[in-house]
């Protein structure tokens, strides 16, 4: 033992006044950055809000953008664009993701499946813009010319983990009991993986796609370089095709305030699109979840 | 695990039969196909590095290593040094982290021990819809309303307060690497603050109970068992925002300036790697300075690819920690 | 520490009901019972620890020297710093043995290195740890073995100096020898503080403890105290059926 009394921990006063009010300061604090996290996006939505519904009309979703200081002209080429590209996106995310989240599920502890998550994490951490260069590298280039169907492969790129990732939480999710019993009874694996384990998953593969959607269908950044962009309504997916973000990054540089309005309002209509579809994502797998019982 | 199969048992024996056997029964198809897509993420995770490599071959034979070091940006003399962009994307980003850090981990500990439970799901999904916000409508609303109403009176008021420092030296400017920097924060809070909520989840519940048992407030709590232990989670949070706000384009491009200022003020001007890439891209002309802004992609894309592995291992540790036993 | 018309409720269901229990000074009093009889409920409102379950209530008091423990002019902080816990399971932090052991007192505002040093000496002594640890206080609290993990978690506990300390089926993750050294343990600290030891092991309490209070789940499925009194009295004579169908294996 040291030579030293040993002081009497009971003795100690607490200090409950001063760490009462430690404790008080620093919670609030902490309440308030809450509060304050949410403001930006409240704003945004307000804003956007308030400034695209001033110029929203039928035809604003129909027609054709026109020269700028002539009435009217809309953003119908950007809106069918736009479902073009994220359509082809889909094509090619959706199955190969599905079938890479089965393996990745599958294969978890193998050293295979281990580097595919990996390599999964690493791709949703690439920008997206280097995204767009390497459709333009792969796409563009050797087709000579920007196109919808780069816009789409890059898009496809960047949703690819978001569907994978949804999918394979999902199918983590579902009850071992299940997919043995289904193997138990004779069943071949790939029918155990199809029949059994996809429609278990089906919510992560359905909330997969509407947040990879959700989050692609705002990228503005690779469709300069790929889809590019096209004034006139185009069905042809090996040329130019305008999409919304595109469109409202182009407009809001601009030096017209003719285009800063439509800017926004194509804003109004983009922000409705990603953000109910990413609730609505939210919301089915919720929804999804308390029927399955699972949670 | 065979099916018998009528078909597959008459023509047992011979090489067809099998085969038709093994094809009708599907595993070895169905797994080859799966296995491919799973290959195929590493495929492409690949392909993007090879793709850029070789996609910036002139700029990487006629500079080397010059090409990081120096700050001469000039398309018509086909001089390309990226200096100023490697610096711009570091400074904004940077300062993003010192404003989103501690109001993220701060929103997190609300969120994953303060809120009450009727607040937390909602308030949850607030903060996650920020995230889900295209960066293109960030670009807008900073252009035309955050940089006017928030960054312009702050710059003015940080200028004529603190003019004799270089980091706040005129004129003020509206976008601005203040302005970039304002809007990577709030981008990246989101991420910051779901992947530290989720770590502090996953602190066990025994741990709080035993400084509870002990006579700790609830910051006390906070302060001495909750963060310490989540540390290495939260810096692989700040690593994941982090690499998003290096990568990140369209919105920085839309309200930095787009000029590689050589000045220190934060008020100033500037240009990130990203943002260049995004303005000067279709407007590229010749060759080389194609590959000039590609060679600049792949330098982006080596960085956020080494700071994503480092960011995974860390939250990946986390998760481990209690689950293996010993620290 | 005396427990007086004590009513637990989760939601609507009340847990616990009309608890009356004395803890006097220096003795180890042990509860006893079948399992989801509310032990470890009526265990955690001792300290408070009950404020963190959700949608619940208590009423009627526990008197702490006296003073109600859920009174208005008291600090739940203050309660839980004169009522030490041990868990179950250990849960030493991820820290250093010293450090586990300063964490009390630092939280006081002890930053003096020889009052600590002096404090985890006696605290980890107090424990019967400090010959297996003291050439290695630096290392991780988590490196130790179960049994000495829980004997860490009792000095962290008596570091604070409690009036009382609670103990939650403390020896029930851990193998019989870690158990035994608990045990001795326990009477040693009984020299010093009152004790309330949670067990579902009979035996455990036989040896052990002082009084037994044996708990059990009345027609509404709510715990109550069946009867209490010194141990040796309610194993060799219970007053009522029930506490002699339990003891004689008769019943759970």
């Amino acid at each position: 033992m040291s030579e030293r009394e040993i002081i009497s921990v009971r003795a100690v006063p607490s200090h409950l006044g001063r760490r009462r009010l430690v404790n008080t300061i620093m919670l609030t604090i902490t309440g308030a950055l809450a509060v304050a996290a949410v403001i930006p996006l409240v704003w945004i939505v307000a804003h956007v809000a308030a400034e695209g519904a001033r110029f929203i009309s039928p035809t604003f979703f129909t027609d054709v953008p026109k020269p700028v200081g002539i009435e009217g002209g809309g953003i119908g080429n950007a809106i069918v664009g736009s479902a073009i590209v994220v359509g082809i996106a889909c094509l090619i995310a959706v199955p190969v993701g599905i079938a890479a989240a089965i393996y990745s599920h599958d294969n978890a502890t193998r050293p295979l499946g281990i580097v595919i998550r990996f390599s999964t994490d690493v791709l949703s951490g690439i920008p997206s813009i280097i995204m767009g260069i390497f459709a333009y590298a792969v796409v563009v280039v050797p087709q000579g010319h920007f196109s919808a169907l780069s816009g789409g492969f890059a898009l496809a790129v960047i949703m690819l983990p978001i569907v994978l990732r949804t999918t394979e939480e999902m199918l983590n999710l579902v009850p071992r009991s299940l997919r043995e019993g289904a193997l138990a009874l004779g069943a071949p694996r790939w029918r155990t993986s199809l029949r059994v384990l996809l429609p278990a998953a089906m919510s992560g593969v359905v909330t997969g796609i509407m947040l990879g959607i959700s989050r692609v269908a705002g990228e503005a950044a690779p469709m300069i370089f790929t889809a590019f962009g096209n004034p006139f309504y185009a069905a042809d997916v090996t040329q130019p095709m305008a999409t919304l973000p595109h469109t409202i990054f182009v407009y809001a540089i601009s030096p017209y305030k003719d285009l800063h309005d439509k800017a926004w309002t194509t804003a109004l209509v983009l922000i409705v699109l990603v953000l109910g579809l990413n609730l609505a994502a939210r919301l089915f797998t919720r929804w999804r979840l308390k029927k399955m019982g699972w949670k | 695990m065979q099916s018998p199969r009528p078909s597959g048992l008459k023509s047992l024996g011979s090489t067809t039969g099998r085969f038709r056997r093994w094809w009708n029964h599907g595993d070895l198809p169905f797994r080859a196909a799966i296995a491919l897509a799973g290959i195929l993420v590493l495929v492409i995770v690949l392909a993007i590095g090879r793709e850029l490599w070789a996609h910036s071959i002139l700029p990487r034979e006629k500079f080397g290593l010059a090409f990081l070091t120096t700050s001469t940006w000039d398309p018509v003399r086909q001089q390309f040094g990226a200096l100023p962009f490697i610096i711009g994307t570091i400074e904004t980003s940077v300062l993003a982290l010192i404003m989103a850090i501690p109001a993220g981990i701060g929103v997190a500990i609300f969120l994953a021990e303060l809120a009450p439970d009727w607040l937390r799901a909602p308030l949850g999904t607030l903060i996650e819809l920020l995230a889900a916000v295209p960066s293109v409508v960030f670009g807008l609303w900073g252009l035309f309303v955050f940089i006017p109403d928030v960054v312009k009176p702050l710059g003015n008021t940080l200028h004529s307060a603190f003019s004799f420092v270089p980091l706040f030296d005129g004129p003020v400017y509206g976008p601005s690497r203040l302005a970039a920097s304002m809007i990577l924060a709030i981008m990246i809070l989101p991420t910051i603050t779901a992947v530290t909520r989720d770590v502090f989840l996953a602190l066990p519940r025994t741990q709080s109970e035993a400084a509870f048992a002990l006579g700790a407030t609830r910051w006390e709590m906070i302060a001495r068992v909750l963060v310490p232990q989540s540390l290495s989670g939260i810096l692989g949070a700040v690593i994941l925002g982090l690499g998003r706000a290096l990568g990140e384009t369209i919105a920085v491009t839309m309200v930095i300036g787009n000029n590689p200022d050589l000045s220190a003020s934060l008020l100033h001007p500037g240009y990130t790697m990203a943002s260049l890439i995004a303005n000067e891209f279709s407007e590229a002309t010749n060759e080389t300075y194609v590959q000039a802004l590609i060679e600049i992609g792949l330098v982006l894309f080596v960085i956020t690819l080494l700071l994503n592995m480092i960011a995974r291992l860390l939250v990946w540790r986390v998760a481990r920690r209690f689950t293996g036993g010993t620290a | 520490m005396q427990v007086r018309g004590l009513n637990f409720y989760y939601g609507n269901v009340r847990a616990i009901t009309d608890v009356n229990l004395d803890v006097p000074e220096h003795r180890i009093v042990a509860i006893i019972g079948p399992s989801g009889c509310g032990k470890s409920t009526l265990l955690r409102t001792l300290n408070r620890m009950s404020d963190f379950v959700r949608r619940s209530r208590m009423d009627g008091e526990v008197l702490l020297d006296g003073e109600n423990i859920y009174g208005t002019t008291v600090d739940v902080v203050d309660v839980r710093r004169r009522v030490g816990m041990v868990f179950q399971r250990p849960n030493p932090f991820p820290k250093s043995i010293y450090e586990n052991v300063a964490f009390g007192p630092r939280m006081l505002g002890i930053r003096n290195r020889g009052d600590l040093d002096g404090i985890v000496e006696r605290s980890l002594r107090g424990a019967a740890l400090w010959n297996e640890v003291c050439d290695k206080l630096k290392e991780s609290g988590l490196a130790l073995s179960g049994g000495q993990q829980q004997r860490l978690c009792i000095a962290r506990a008596i570091a604070m100096e409690p009036e009382v300390i609670l103990m939650d089926e403390p020896a029930s993750a851990l193998d019989p020898v870690a158990t035994s050294k608990i045990e001795d343990l326990m009477r040693e600290l009984r020299e010093s503080y009152s004790i309330v030891i949670v067990t579902h092991n009979m035996q455990q309490a036989m040896r052990i403890s002082d009084d037994t209070a044996f708990m059990n789940v009345n027609s509404q499925r709510s715990g109550h105290i069946v009867e209490v009194g010194p141990t040796k009295r309610i194993f060799t004579d219970p007053q009522q059926k029930e506490t002699e169908d339990y003891i004689t294996g008769r019943f759970g």
